[in-house]
């Protein structure tokens, strides 16, 4: 099968200071993977360049992100913008702070279908409830009636999914999204990104610097270290089994931290 | 809601006989006295006796504190007193003097929000591009220019050379208030313009902006239904404390152009050590800042939903 996203020897630089280089992959159809490395790896750098969201100071410098033909990063802001959200969606790590905090949820949700056309008010609450009411939250009406500080972070978290299915994109980019979240809400975000896969084929590109949310969930898994790809492979053998070094010494720390814990 | 503008309203009492019996004491402590001053004007020289006995009628030879609890106590019972110099009632002279400053005020604010407002969004949208850079040397030069210079500035561009208005204030009209409402507005908004870019550029470095993005909102619309109402709390606030030192009178415009507003009349009062005058101004900057205050602490009630709402639920 052929890939739906893929990365041709990528640099990206920050105020012309290139932070990630050469990174070259590959993601099909309903594939999840994973991206795992350090603070300040590039790993974030890497989904943001895809949707266009790095900023004054970021910028491609080398290579391609190929989409449906397409070089992303050659598309204008306009054209980006029609690409953004109803094919690419993107979850953060803090999901209070990427809604604006003094408009309700359900306003936002509806601003953002309406500006790709779907401007039914009631058919959009039907919607959003129903879908919500899928991922077990069941009183949507007044989650939609409420503003972000209003909600936990977890259950912002799951809203922001809920709001990328309403979307249905071909590929969501999840920017740690669980790091902020309370263990039990974890799994739960988990297996909701998880569903979305297996409900609608989405294909989900992750970053996280959680190993446990790798072996959950992904198929594939790309370590980074200093913008360099360390490894990458199937998500089992990269963690079981891996070959490079510093990716050994990265899954060496994570029984010691549980043990810590 | 109710119990809190009242709680509000109560705090008046003291802050009011604080700042009364501060100015009271400051004005004792200037020296010289309404007495003194009366003759001075007047060129007289007259005996130690005749002002004594005019001290003694205005009830200046008793002890200050004394004179001011003897203030308080008409004050509460709605009397402020007569002017020393004109021999009117205060409260009169002064609600007298109040729409000239209102429509100075009024006139003023509307000149500023319609420049600065605009301006302020476009240079920050625009930003460290030609726009912005043009924007933000025009309000560097409005803002290092003080009042009274641009005052004359106006005065010999607009009345002098091209003779389309007076000189002087011919009477709270429109027309007379151009002047004044143009040398305070330019240097308001050269102040705002630079708040309001300020303000919205801290909104859109903001993370729901990027979010918002990353759904695909257009930029003209994060900047209207999400970044300018969340930059409206800051600018608010900044409008309110604006429109209290208006409502205070602007001494130095007010003065220049002779504007009859309550400025001029401050500024009158305190050459002529007129107590009751200066007292009744004191008072009606208090009641402004209280008013001012609760006026910008209800409307945030209304604009931010963290207030209204109160706090982070979890």
């Amino acid at each position: 099968m052929e890939d739906i996203i893929t990365y041709d020897n990528v640099e990206i630089s920050y105020r012309g200071k290139p932070v990630v280089q050469d990174v070259s992959f590959g993601v099909k159809k309903g594939e999840i993977l994973g991206i795992v490395g350090e603070s300040g790896s590039g790993k974030s750098t890497i989904i943001k360049a895809a949707m266009g969201l790095l900023g004054d100071v970021g910028l491609v410098t080398k290579g391609d992100i190929w989409f449906e033909g397409k070089n992303l990063p050659d598309l204008s802001e306009k054209e980006m913008r029609k690409i953004n959200g109803p094919k690419l969606s993107m979850i953060f790590q803090n999901a209070v702070g990427a809604m604006c905090p003094i408009r309700t949820v359900g306003a936002q949700i509806y601003e953002s279908l309406k500006e790709h056309g779907h401007d039914d008010k009631e058919e959009f609450k039907k919607n959003a409830i129903e879908m919500m009411a899928k991922i077990g939250l069941t009183d949507g009406e007044r989650v939609l009636e409420s503003y972000p500080f209003e909600l936990s972070g977890g259950m912002n978290q799951r809203v922001a999914i809920c709001m990328a299915m309403l979307m249905n994109p071909d590929i969501l980019f999840a920017d740690e999204p669980t790091s902020a979240l309370d263990v039990s809400v974890q799994k739960r975000v988990v297996e909701e990104m998880v569903q979305m896969r297996d409900h609608f084929n989405t294909t989900i590109i992750i970053v996280t610097h959680n190993i446990g949310v790798v072996r959950a969930m992904c198929d594939t898994c790309l370590v980074l270290q200093h913008g360099d790809i360390m490894e990458y492979g199937d998500a089992k053998q990269v963690i079981d089994n891996p070959q490079n070094e510093y990716t050994k010494k990265l899954m060496d720390a994570v029984p010691k931290l549980k043990k810590a814990v | 809601m109710k119990s809190y503008i009242v709680k509000r309203l109560l705090q008046l009492i003291p802050i009011i006989i604080g700042i009364t019996l501060l100015s009271f004491a400051m004005m004792r402590l200037a020296g010289s006295d309404a007495v003194n001053e009366m003759y001075a004007k007047q060129g007289a020289i007259v005996s130690e006796e005749v002002i004594q006995k005019a001290r003694a009628e205005l009830g200046l030879d008793k002890p200050f504190i004394v004179q001011y609890f003897i203030w308080l106590g008409n004050l509460f019972r709605g009397d402020m007193g007569v002017s020393y110099i004109s021999g009117k009632n205060v409260f009169s002279t002064f609600v007298s003097k109040l729409p000239a400053t209102l429509l100075l005020t009024l006139m003023s604010i509307i000149l500023t929000v319609a420049v600065s407002l605009p301006l302020g969004i476009l240079a920050a949208v625009k930003q460290n591009k030609v726009t912005d850079y043009i924007i933000r040397f025009c309000t560097f030069i409005g803002n290092s220019m003080p009042n009274f210079f641009i005052a004359l500035l106006l005065m010999n561009l607009l009345a002098i050379q091209l003779k389309w208005l007076p000189v002087m204030s011919s009477g709270t009209n429109f027309v007379s208030g151009i002047m004044p409402t143009l040398t305070l507005g330019i240097s308001m908004a050269a102040k705002y313009t630079r708040q309001v870019r300020a303000t919205v550029l801290e909104e859109l470095d903001k993370e729901y902006v990027t979010g918002l993005k990353a759904k695909g909102v257009r930029g003209a619309v994060i900047l209207w239904t999400s970044v300018l109402k969340s930059s409206m709390l800051t600018i608010v606030t900044l409008l309110a404390l604006s429109i209290g030192s208006l409502l205070g009178g602007t001494a130095i415009v007010e003065s220049i152009f002779m504007w009859d507003g309550v400025g001029k009349l401050a500024v009158d009062c305190i050459s002529n050590r007129d107590y009751p005058l200066i007292q009744a101004y004191v008072v009606w900057m208090a009641i402004i800042y209280v008013g001012v205050n609760l006026v910008t602490d209800i409307l945030y009630h209304y604009l931010d939903p963290r207030v209204r709402l109160g706090g982070i639920k979890d």
